[in-house]
């Protein structure tokens, strides 16, 4: 029994050291931002595209679809009430507020986070992070902060593109397909969602790009300098992303109301 | 920099382990300002562990490092990342920047640490490229090189900005004999014309002997042996012989622990 509590509480103290060491770690990357995002800001915006080319397409193919789905699903089910022509409002509530956010912060970790991660931990395992130190360049403002404010930067540039596109395949679906008017579709979205929809949706996104940026540059640094390591840090890096960015949708969300 | 005396670098009483084994335990090495020292040993001795606690990457849980008679763990990170500029290090793989060319491998430093024009940097860094025979390969990603290759251009970088102290970690490894040759030589040169002091890690006992000035065997945690390479060849250690001669028996044993091997390979001890 008391060897039961006792892993309770080697569990417990392991979790709180390693929260505080992600504590602090976010703090000093948020120290140095300021100064990079001044100095050196083509290392940045390097990074901006970086992150962003390499969703772009994927993020691109997944609004399209998921905005498909919510035309089908709006029209059908807005129809028992008559009020098919609400389905754009109904797209553009659930793709501004939630889906662009929520899938394009886990398609970019899927993407552009496991990247990162493995990026990273491969310049550590081949000694690459130790040459600059011994260069007396520290890595943390050279590399790390560059990717992680990048990854910041890009998501909700890449969450308004998701539902951008996504709003244009619930119009194929449900003006071309099912013929609702085309002129009802984009006025009453145009009258319903207001400016604090908006700022919602990029609130959250801005929120999780912290979040997947932060947890793929820190899985990446802290993963163990073999490749076995880096790999595992990539998986964790998918993993742990995903459950934070549901958390916080749920957290953000219970907010707004 | 007020304590020119010989010696460059001292290190006292050193205790570091890695987990429950004590990788050095109680080390006395001192480096002499203008030499080209050899640290010798068999692999996993902890030489690559000793050049990362000289420059700090690792800090010692017992004993002091003095630097020109500076205490290195007294410095706060300004004063460190000053004492390194003072380094070139060349690690074992070369640890190219993989985003980067060979050139800007070469001219990182300089692009982080001086306001130089793009025309000096370039001119800058085609010299330390021809010095180690690879201008031509300015353009090449690191993933294009051999081994051998990154090596020198990693020896280019360590180069670059002009140290006073070089370490190299087994800088011979894979390198064909006549790069072997050029480098060997390019070690020495600038040793003596640019008064470098130079640490060398190495287990290839011949090549070592040519340009070392002096040498160190570590084993079991200590130094074992030092002195010139002729002396050391001539020493009456079991342990020095071995190593110098190259012989499987002795005091190093070449098997990692293991048990006996009839008996595993009969499954005697299986059930
Ligand atoms: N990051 C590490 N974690 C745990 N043990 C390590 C680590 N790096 C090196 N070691 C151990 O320390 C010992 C010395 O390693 P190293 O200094 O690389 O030896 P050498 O360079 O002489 O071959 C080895 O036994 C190695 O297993
Ligand atoms: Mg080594």
């Amino acid at each position: 029994m008391s060897k039961i509590l006792r892993e309770f509480y080697d569990t417990g103290v392991e979790f709180a050291r390693t929260f505080g060491a992600f504590q602090l770690f976010f703090m000093r990357l948020l120290r140095h931002s300021p100064r990079i995002l001044v100095s050196r800001l083509d290392l940045v915006i390097k990074q901006v595209f970086n992150s962003g080319s390499l969703s772009l397409v994927i993020i691109m193919v997944s609004g399209l679809f998921v905005g498909g789905v919510l035309g089908l699903q709006g029209y059908s089910n807005l129809a028992r009430f008559n009020a098919e022509d609400a389905v754009g409002v109904f797209a553009a509530f659930g793709l501004v507020k939630e889906l662009g956010p929520v899938i394009t912060a886990l398609l970019f970790a899927g993407r552009a986070g496991t990247s990162l991660a493995s990026e990273i931990g491969l310049m550590k395992a081949t000694d690459q992070l130790s040459a600059m130190e011994m260069m007396a360049v520290n890595p943390v403002p050279r590399v790390l902060v560059p990717r992680f404010l990048g990854g910041v930067i890009a998501m909700p540039f890449l969450a308004a593109i998701f539902s951008m596109i996504g709003l244009l395949g619930t119009h194929l679906v449900a003006v071309e397909l099912l013929s609702v008017d085309v002129g009802a579709f984009w006025q009453q979205m145009q009258i319903t969602v207001d400016i604090d929809d908006i700022n919602e949706g990029i609130f959250k996104s801005f929120v999780f790009g912290v979040a997947a940026s932060l947890i793929a540059v820190w899985e990446g640094y802290n993963a163990i300098p073999t490749a076995e390591g880096v790999g595992r840090a990539t998986t964790r890096t998918v993993v742990i992303t995903a459950i934070a960015v549901l958390v916080f949708d749920f957290m953000i969300t219970a907010l707004m109301i | 920099m007020a304590d020119l005396s010989e010696n460059l670098i001292e290190i006292r009483g050193l205790k570091y382990s890695r987990g429950p084994r004590a990788i050095f335990d109680d080390l006395d090495l001192t480096i002499k300002r203008g030499e080209i020292t050899a640290i010798m040993g068999p692999s996993g001795t902890g030489k690559t562990t000793l050049l990362r606690l000289i420059t700090r990457q690792l800090i010692p849980e017992l004993g002091t490092i003095r630097i020109d008679g500076v205490d290195i763990s007294r410095l706060n990170m300004a004063e460190l990342y000053q004492m390194r500029q003072r380094f070139g290090m060349l690690f074992q793989n070369g640890a190219l920047l993989t985003d980067l060319s060979v050139f800007e491998n070469v001219a990182f430093p300089l692009r982080e640490h001086t306001k130089l024009t793009n025309r000096l940097i370039r001119h800058v860094v085609l010299t330390k490229l021809h010095a180690v025979g690879l201008r031509g390969a300015a353009d090449m990603s690191p993933a294009e090189l051999s081994g051998g290759m990154a090596r020198r251009v990693a020896l280019a970088r360590a180069m670059v900005m002009d140290p006073d102290i070089l370490i190299y970690d087994e800088p011979f490894v894979g390198l064909d004999p006549i790069s072997m040759g050029v480098i060997v030589r390019l070690v020495r040169r600038m040793n003596d014309a640019l008064g470098i002091t130079s640490i060398i890690v190495s287990h290839d006992v011949e090549e070592i002997s040519t340009v070392a000035d002096r040498s160190f065997l570590l084993s079991h945690g200590k130094v074992a042996a030092s002195g010139s390479p002729d002396e050391l060849r001539d020493a009456p250690s079991e342990l020095v012989r071995q190593f110098m001669h190259g012989m499987a028996d002795g005091p190093v044993a070449f098997h990692f622990d293991a048990p006996g091997y009839e008996e595993q390979l009969l499954g005697r001890d299986s059930e």
